[in-house]
């Protein structure tokens, strides 16, 4: 009888995988109360690294081509469809989902994976504009990433709203630090071991299992973040208030679906802002 | 003192079938009725091609028709964007083979097929895999359809690059194709038809008929064909719209042009230098949208021009397959003469023609990149099409005069703009009727950038959300 | 007055306003046009006798550089014994066309290298800065000629260029030129580094180019090396279009150094395409271009046993000087 070689789950911060700074961990259970793994538990300096190493990955990945970051993603979902076993494995291991429910939601997951990488060369076209003004100038309104983005995956899916989170946010050349569900965060690691071997900079995603709420307070008031995603909250209200300080965007529990195999452009497009130019024309 | 010693890409790395059948319903047919296709540095034969019947073509878009109706409308866009993301990853996998067979069917160097036109081909393919499954988003409001059996018919000079300008948005927007290659350049589609078997496409979404004139005549003509897209000469464009009026056909064109290539006396002058080199020296000129009419501001005639000819020195013309080479063969004899003639022409009313010692090879068609000055809005080098690498140099006083010249043409495909002064660029570009402006560049093209033409250039544009309109039904 | 005279070429008596108006009438550099071409020339495939001649010529071309605040007379002197020698295992090896030094080693070199033809080039003007009285850089050219230099590499003050005193940043070289002079009456030819890192756009390089070539120097050179972006292809074409319109209006031939960051053969052959393709064959000389180099001098030497043996080498193979 062999022994199989078992996982460590850790967080996933500027492309390395470190163990919290505070060497906290909490026991991850199966429906039945089995125990199934150790998992770091994030502290809030976790999360003020993460945010600095998002900040510095942010302009590199923003300045990419859009072809280049939709190549990226577009081999991110082939590695993705590669691994399809594991996460799979995952996820009946915690939930109580049949193999049939489980890989219909891994197939959600990675075509919305490929949905949202098609977007990054064409936000623009749909969403950018010229704009005919009264006057000689050329004016014209184009949109780019706002930042840095924290955001809280839904508490209760495991694969399929955790990509429904991240894709969105990084596909424009935003960065992000998402914080997993707490109960189910094992397929946000196996994710971020696919990040981690792809052609994504390191900081672009950055990953914190743990609880929710130690953590959702310091990143909604952190300064240098720049919107915030509340999905995953069990108090949204009051993290939109500490969110408020610095007028971040902030984008509510339940504004948009989060288990389909595609995502939506109003999402993509919270987390961008607008700017418009204006250039005049004369010989 | 420092000659550049023979750089040959490998010829080994392409293995073409010694014949080749049309590609209907997924399979190869018998070869049939063939002709030769040629190297047209070398003149040696490459390959066997066969001529396409009215029969084999009804065949071809039955076989689309079937696979429409009975498989892909019934596809998902994300299935269907799959299948092309599929195709666009085996382009880039095999990009070095088939940047060699375009080099060595078309004429032009491995440098330009290796680094412009098999890594378009691929962009080309992912961008509009991408757009399958967002067509809700394409302007024509939700769950847009597509026409349904697209017949393409495309032309020489850039073959498997304007295959697919023409198959990727077709697919993406959910129809079936039959496209036909030229007649001198049928190989790159051949090798497309196996891509699409690696790809695991189903079995005629995608078909690929050769042949001649006549083919494509017989293709566009076909009863079931619903969507028709045409790139080549305007003489042929005309004929097409003329034969789909009184059809439910929806139709595209792109067409032919002579494009000016404006640079004003605040261009950029170095950079101008290579813009106008690019714009009618690249693919020998075999552009549509090449910069043919270099309109230049009087008062710095003599510097550019001088910048011009030293620089039009250090071009390397010669063997294809040599990764130092910048001038590659004329695609056939046929084109040859023509350029031949014209630039004649353009001598005999007028011009002064200047090109730099070449050394010509003895097989195989070429042309030594040529100048024309002294040229008059209304020599025939100036207004019509060369397709050569012929430019054309006329001189202008004034912005208002530049724009009046530029558009003093019954084409309207591109135009560039060199000024290091940006409200002039943009009100230049704003009266210039050309459907592709180059502001301080030339040539670019990007999937995600709208290309056609105004006037008789065509009509219709190709790339970006505006590229996939022309495939959906809601369109004009 | 001769079409060469500096009145002549800007138009009038040398202000600090004619002169901003004669370089800021120069025609603009496009960067995106720039980049695109440097990247094209970049795709040339040198290879065989062509590859051989390249890297035999990029011997030739270099400055065998050590600029370190550690320099000690020893390290300066193995330097040298490297230059005279670059590959022990091969007697064709060339030899480089000089070594750049601080100037308080140029005596070192001098005796080092002896009468084997190799100059010694001295940095100078309180290189890399620059940030020192006019009296000081003055003092600093003078005692390394006096101790022996061959060349001089000068700074150019980037703090008077960006603030737009372009007659100071003239003076300065002009005077710096005089400097040179020996008492014999021959010259120690003159670089101008214009530390293209600092100057940042091409609009700024060109114009710091034509401002140098106008006040006199010998060569333009790139970079001091001491900055984070040194010399980069498309800077380096750049100049070389200067040098060639310069000699196209003047008569006058001046050279071009890139210095710093050119740490491989291919790059080193891919700098020489551009000199070919951009200034002319009549450029492809030491007497007007050189390589401002450290370590490339050894991979040049592996890539030239690969071309002999047909193996390629390891750093084993050649010398840690």
């Amino acid at each position: 009888m062999r022994l199989d070689v078992k996982k460590t789950y850790k967080l996933f911060i500027g492309g390395k995988f470190p163990r919290s700074e505070s060497g906290h961990t909490y026991e991850l259970t199966n429906p039945k109360g089995e125990f199934v793994a150790n998992v770091v538990l994030a502290s809030r300096k976790d999360a003020r690294d993460a945010v600095v190493a998002a900040r510095a990955a942010q302009p590199g990945w923003a300045g990419a081509t859009a072809y280049n970051r939709g190549q990226v993603l577009y081999r991110i979902a082939e590695m993705l469809e590669g691994r399809r076993e594991q996460f799979v494995a995952e996820i009946r291991e915690l939930t109580r989902a049949t193999e049939k429910a489980a890989n219909s939601e891994v197939d959600a997951a990675i075509d919305s994976w490929v949905w949202h990488a098609g977007w990054s060369d064409k936000v623009d076209s749909v969403a950018g504009s010229m704009n005919p003004v009264a006057g000689p100038f050329f004016n014209i309104s184009t949109n780019q990433p706002t930042g840095v983005v924290a955001a809280f995956a839904p508490q209760k899916s495991s694969l399929v709203g955790l990509v429904n989170t991240i894709a969105p946010i990084i596909v424009t050349g935003n960065a992000v630090v998402v914080v997993a569900s707490e109960s189910l965060p094992l397929s946000a690691i196996t994710l971020t071991e696919v990040l981690a071997t792809s052609d994504l900079p390191g900081g672009v995603v950055n990953v914190l299992t743990g609880k929710e709420k130690d953590l959702s307070p310091w990143l909604a008031s952190h300064k240098d973040v720049n919107a915030v995603d509340l999905e995953g909250t069990s108090d949204p209200v009051d993290l939109e208030i500490r969110a408020a300080e610095t007028l971040k965007r902030v984008v509510r529990p339940g504004a948009f679906a989060r288990s389909a195999s595609k995502g939506s452009l109003q999402q993509i497009l919270a987390f961008m802002e607008v700017k418009t130019v204006w250039h005049p024309e004369g010989h | 003192m420092f000659e550049y010693a023979p750089a040959p890409e490998s010829r080994a790395l392409v293995t073409f079938q010694s014949s080749y059948g049309h590609f209907i319903g997924g399979k190869f047919t018998k070869p049939s009725n063939t002709y030769q296709t040629i190297s047209p540095s070398t003149e040696q034969v490459l390959a066997e091609i066969s001529t396409a019947s009215a029969k084999d073509v009804d065949m071809a878009v039955k076989a689309a028709r079937s696979a429409y109706e009975k498989v892909w409308s019934k596809l998902s866009g994300a299935e269907r964007g799959k299948y092309l993301y599929r195709i666009a990853r085996i382009i880039q996998e095999r990009a070095r083979e088939l940047a060699i067979a375009e080099t060595l069917n078309n004429g032009k160097p491995i440098k330009e097929t290796r680094d412009a036109d098999i890594p378009l081909v691929a962009a080309w393919f992912f961008y509009y895999a991408g757009w399958a499954d967002k067509l809700d988003y394409a302007g024509l409001g939700v769950n847009p359809k597509a026409h349904g059996v697209a017949a393409q018919v495309i032309p020489w000079n850039f073959p498997l690059m304007m295959l697919a300008w023409k198959i990727a948005p077709a697919l993406a927007a959910g129809n079936t194709v039959v496209l036909k290659p030229a007649e001198t350049t049928p190989l790159t589609a051949l090798l497309f038809a196996e891509i699409c078997q690696q790809a695991g496409l189903p079995d005629g979404v995608v078909n690929i008929i050769t042949g001649f004139g006549q083919t494509g005549a017989d293709l566009i003509a076909h009863k079931d064909v619903n969507k028709v897209a045409f790139t080549g000469s305007t003489g042929v464009g005309r004929l097409i719209a003329k034969q789909v009026a009184g059809t439910n056909k929806k139709v595209t064109l792109e067409l032919g042009g002579k494009a000016a290539n404006i640079v004003f006396d605040d261009a950029p002058l170095d950079q101008a230098v290579e813009g106008i080199i690019n714009g009618i020296f690249f693919n020998q000129g075999h552009v549509c949208c090449a910069g043919s009419r270099l309109l230049v501001q009087e008062s710095i005639q003599d510097e550019l021009l001088k910048k011009l000819k030293r620089r039009m020195e250090t071009l390397k013309l010669g063997d294809p397959l040599d990764k130092n080479t910048d001038i590659g063969a004329i695609n056939s004899k046929v084109q040859l003469d023509k350029i031949t003639k014209l630039v004649k022409l353009g001598v005999k009313e007028g011009g002064e023609a200047w090109a730099p010692n070449c050394e010509i090879p003895k097989k195989g068609f070429w042309y030594a990149p040529t100048v024309i000055t002294g040229v008059a809005a209304n020599n025939t080098v100036a207004r019509e099409e060369i397709f050569g690498p012929v430019l054309s140099v006329l001189t202008f006083r004034t912005p208002a005069e530049a724009v009046a010249k530029a558009n003093n043409t019954p084409f309207g495909l591109s135009a560039g703009i060199w000024s290091e002064k940006g409200s002039r660029i943009l009100k230049v570009a704003d009266q210039l009727n050309a459907g592709v402006i180059w502001a301080n560049t030339f040539n670019q093209f990007d999937p995600a950038s709208p290309f056609g033409g105004f006037k008789e250039s065509g009509y219709g544009r190709e790339g970006g959300r505006h590229g996939l309109l022309a495939y959906l039904k809601g369109d004009n | 007055m001769t079409k060469n005279d500096p009145v002549a070429i800007v138009g009038g008596k040398i202000t600090n306003s004619s002169l901003r108006r004669w370089l800021h009438s120069l025609p603009g550099v496009d960067k995106v046009g720039l980049e695109a071409r440097a990247a094209g020339l970049g795709t040339r495939s040198i290879k065989t006798t062509s590859k051989a001649w390249a890297l035999d010529a990029a011997i030739k071309m270099m400055d065998l550089t050590t600029l370190e605040g550690m320099d000690t007379p020893d390290r300066v002197r193995s330097l040298c014994l490297k230059a005279l020698t670059p590959d022990p295992t091969d007697p064709d090896c060339p030899r480089p066309a000089a070594i750049c030094v601080y100037g308080d080693m140029v005596s070192v070199a001098k005796q080092t290298l002896g009468k084997s033809g190799i100059y010694v080039a001295a940095v100078a003007t309180a290189f890399p800065s620059g940030r020192a009285s006019v009296a000081v850089k003055l003092q600093d050219t003078k005692d390394a000629v006096k101790a022996g230099a061959d060349e001089i590499d000068m700074v150019i003050d980037r703090g008077a260029f960006l603030s737009g005193n372009y007659l100071e940043v003239y003076k300065q070289i002009q005077a710096v030129k005089n400097a040179c002079t020996r008492a014999d009456g021959s010259r120690a030819h003159l670089k101008v580094i214009l530390e293209t890192g600092e100057l940042q756009t091409y609009d700024n390089i060109r114009r710091a180019s034509y401002l140098a070539m106008l006040a006199g120097g010998d060569f333009i050179k790139t970079s001091t090396g001491k900055v984070t972006v040194n010399a980069t292809i498309p800077i380096t074409l750049l100049m070389l279009q200067a040098v060639r319109d310069w000699y196209d209006q003047t008569g006058v031939l001046i050279g071009v150094k890139p210095a710093g960051g050119i740490r491989t053969a291919k790059d080193a052959i891919k700098y020489l395409v551009v000199v070919k393709e951009v200034a002319g064959e009549k450029w492809l000389t030491p007497d007007l271009f050189r390589f401002g180099a450290s370590s490339l001098l050894n991979d040049v030497l592996m890539q030239r046993q690969k071309l002999k043996t047909g193996n390629y080498s390891g750093p084993d193979y050649v010398t840690v000087d």
